[in-house]
């Protein structure tokens, strides 16, 4: 099984946030929520670049150690997906996570933050596979489809990309070998705790 | 004139795009070498390094989003996976061993001179209410909260995920209402013990003296002795501290961001362990560590006997006050 990850190339990046609209859309995102978002480093200033983030479904992840009910688990294409109905909304997850994909739909409701939510790497949920219930908790499951994630398959300028870990990266390095530089993989040393030598 | 002048476009036009043409070949020759845009631009491991985090400008409302990188997560990771079990389960599980074995050793801590069927009152009801509703809700919040740091590892097995999760759903609604009246019930204490719980002179001569808990020794003592004050010490600033910081889990983001989570979660799991561990011995002596202790708190009255050998300049007090022992609450058991 191929092992999933996604890869931001800043330099390619234009923060035109179709992967954020194409992910809110597709999984029909509650209002509040973002799974994927968008983020500009040193706006307007020489050398800025934008990013697109969401959860980076780690190797050996932190939600999934943290939560004190067990809730994470992987699939066979190490996607990091949860239960929903395991969840109990400690917020845990989001203490641990290094890129603050966590999202709860209650902020600083005492009694309950309501039930985590985060992107699924358009995998949906334990529940069968593209069934109203998944739908619902966790929004379309477009891997069981054979499809990648809608937010890489959307963007414009191919910054963003989805995919077997060893594709995307073989990708990016021919990027960067060819136009001559590289910003690097954004993220995948915290995530993966490796990078892609540029 | 007009042939002419359409020549003379021509030649001009032409000129011009040889002009071009030639400007623009060194410069076409140059490019692979001379531009290199990432030269200048952010760097992950530069801006990790200085900050260990990354955040910018986004367009989402929630501007907490706007941080994309903070890998301090992973510390905190290592502190609740494995110094915070490891810190609360030795706290915990050594005064549990420490008490038994001082059990066997010691035994029960007799009335010397047994029972004189005279009685004198020691808390009033509002003070035995305001004891009980606090240790009520401390036995829950901490079993619900020792549920969030050991249950995966200790329930979960046993129980199954969908009934775990209710157990623990339910526990943290228990964890988070029952907050509110533990913190008054901390205030209360704090309020209506303060009186009898500063550290004075007696106290040193108490310790000195094993405190009758070690040893046979009876060191005199007031109202309340230096291993009492010491718990409600342990209650007062404890009690705050996990207040502070579990309300600071409560609110997410309200005064704090995620760092500051971070360590308002190390410190009440750390400060709840010590403080479990510490009730733990204040239960012990409450109950089994000491004949005629529990009434205190359970009737509000204590046995004349029993106030002279552990209390002995509160009783002079009281009977100066007036407050003299009397024969009622006759006992249909005794304790033994
Ligand atoms: C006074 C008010 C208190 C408040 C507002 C409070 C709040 C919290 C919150 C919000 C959490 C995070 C987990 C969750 O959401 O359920 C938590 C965890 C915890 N609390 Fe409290 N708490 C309080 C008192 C106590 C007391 C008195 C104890 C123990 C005797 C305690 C022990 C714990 C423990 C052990 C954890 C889990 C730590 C971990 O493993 O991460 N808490 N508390
Ligand atoms: S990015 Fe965050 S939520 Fe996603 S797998 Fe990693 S730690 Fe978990
Ligand atoms: S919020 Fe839910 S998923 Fe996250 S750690 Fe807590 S129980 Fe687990």
């Amino acid at each position: 099984m191929a092992r999933m990850k996604f890869l931001c190339d800043a330099d390619r990046c234009i923060e035109c946030n179709a992967c954020v609209t194409a992910c809110k859309n597709e999984h029909e995102v509650p209002w509040g929520l973002n799974r994927r978002r968008v983020v500009t480093i040193n706006d307007g200033q020489p050398g800025e670049r934008s990013i697109s983030m969401a959860c980076m479904h780690c190797t050996d992840a932190p939600c999934a150690a943290v939560c004190p009910v067990n809730c994470f688990y992987t699939t066979a294409d190490a996607v990091v997906l949860h239960s929903k109905d395991l969840c109990i909304g400690c917020g845990y997850c989001f203490y641990a996570c290094p890129f603050g994909a966590p999202q709860y739909p209650k902020v600083g409701n005492f009694g309950s933050r309501g039930k985590m939510d985060k992107c699924t790497y358009c995998a949906g949920g334990p529940e069968a596979d593209n069934s109203p219930a998944e739908y619902a908790k966790y929004g379309a499951n477009r891997l069981a489809e054979g499809k990648l994630p809608l937010c890489a398959e959307m963007c414009s300028t191919k910054s963003l990309l989805a995919g077997d870990g060893e594709i995307i990266a073989q990708i990016y390095k021919e990027r960067v070998v060819k136009r001559g530089y590289g910003s690097g993989a954004w993220g995948w040393k915290t995530a993966y705790k490796e990078t892609i030598a540029s | 004139m007009a042939r002419l002048f359409a020549h003379a476009r021509i030649i001009i036009g032409a000129l011009a795009l040889l002009f071009v043409v030639a400007a623009a070949a060194p410069a076409m020759a140059q490019q692979p070498t001379s531009v290199n845009p990432t030269a200048a631009a952010v760097n992950e491991d530069q801006l990790l390094r200085q900050l260990n985090q990354i955040s910018g400008r986004c367009t989402l409302p929630d501007q907490k989003a706007c941080t994309i990188e903070q890998p301090g997560g992973r510390d905190w990771r290592d502190f609740h996976q494995v110094t915070l079990p490891w810190i609360a389960a030795i706290a915990i599980l050594g005064m549990l061993a420490l008490l038994v074995v001082f059990y066997l050793i010691r035994g029960m801590v007799k009335i010397e001179n047994g029972r004189s069927g005279r009685v004198i009152v020691r808390f009033n009801s509002l003070e035995r209410f305001v004891h009980w509703v606090t240790a009520t809700c401390f036995i829950i919040l901490a079993i619900s909260g020792l549920n969030i740091t050991f249950g995966k590892t200790l329930l979960l097995p046993l129980m199954g995920p969908e009934a775990f999760t209710v157990w623990s759903q339910w526990g943290k609604y228990a964890h988070n209402y029952l907050s509110f009246p533990f913190t008054i019930g901390v205030v209360m204490i704090s309020l209506i013990w303060i009186a009898g719980n500063v550290p004075n002179r007696i106290d040193v001569e108490w310790l000195k003296r094993g405190g009758g808990i070690v040893g046979n020794d009876h060191p005199p003592a007031e109202r309340f002795n230096a291993g009492q004050k010491l718990i409600y010490w342990i209650v007062v600033i404890g009690g705050t501290a996990v207040a502070v910081t579990g309300y600071l889990l409560m609110f997410p983001f309200y005064g704090t961001d995620i760092a500051g989570m971070q360590l308002a979660q190390v410190i009440h799991g750390i400060v709840s362990g010590l403080f479990v561990a510490a009730m733990l011995g204040h239960i012990y002596i409450g109950t089994i560590g000491m004949e005629g202790a529990f009434e205190a708190m359970g009737e509000g009255t204590v046995d004349e006997n029993w106030a002279r050998q552990h209390h002995a300049l509160w009783l002079e007090e009281e009977k100066a006050k007036g407050h003299a022992p009397s024969g009622a609450a006759p006992r249909a058991t005794p304790a033994e």
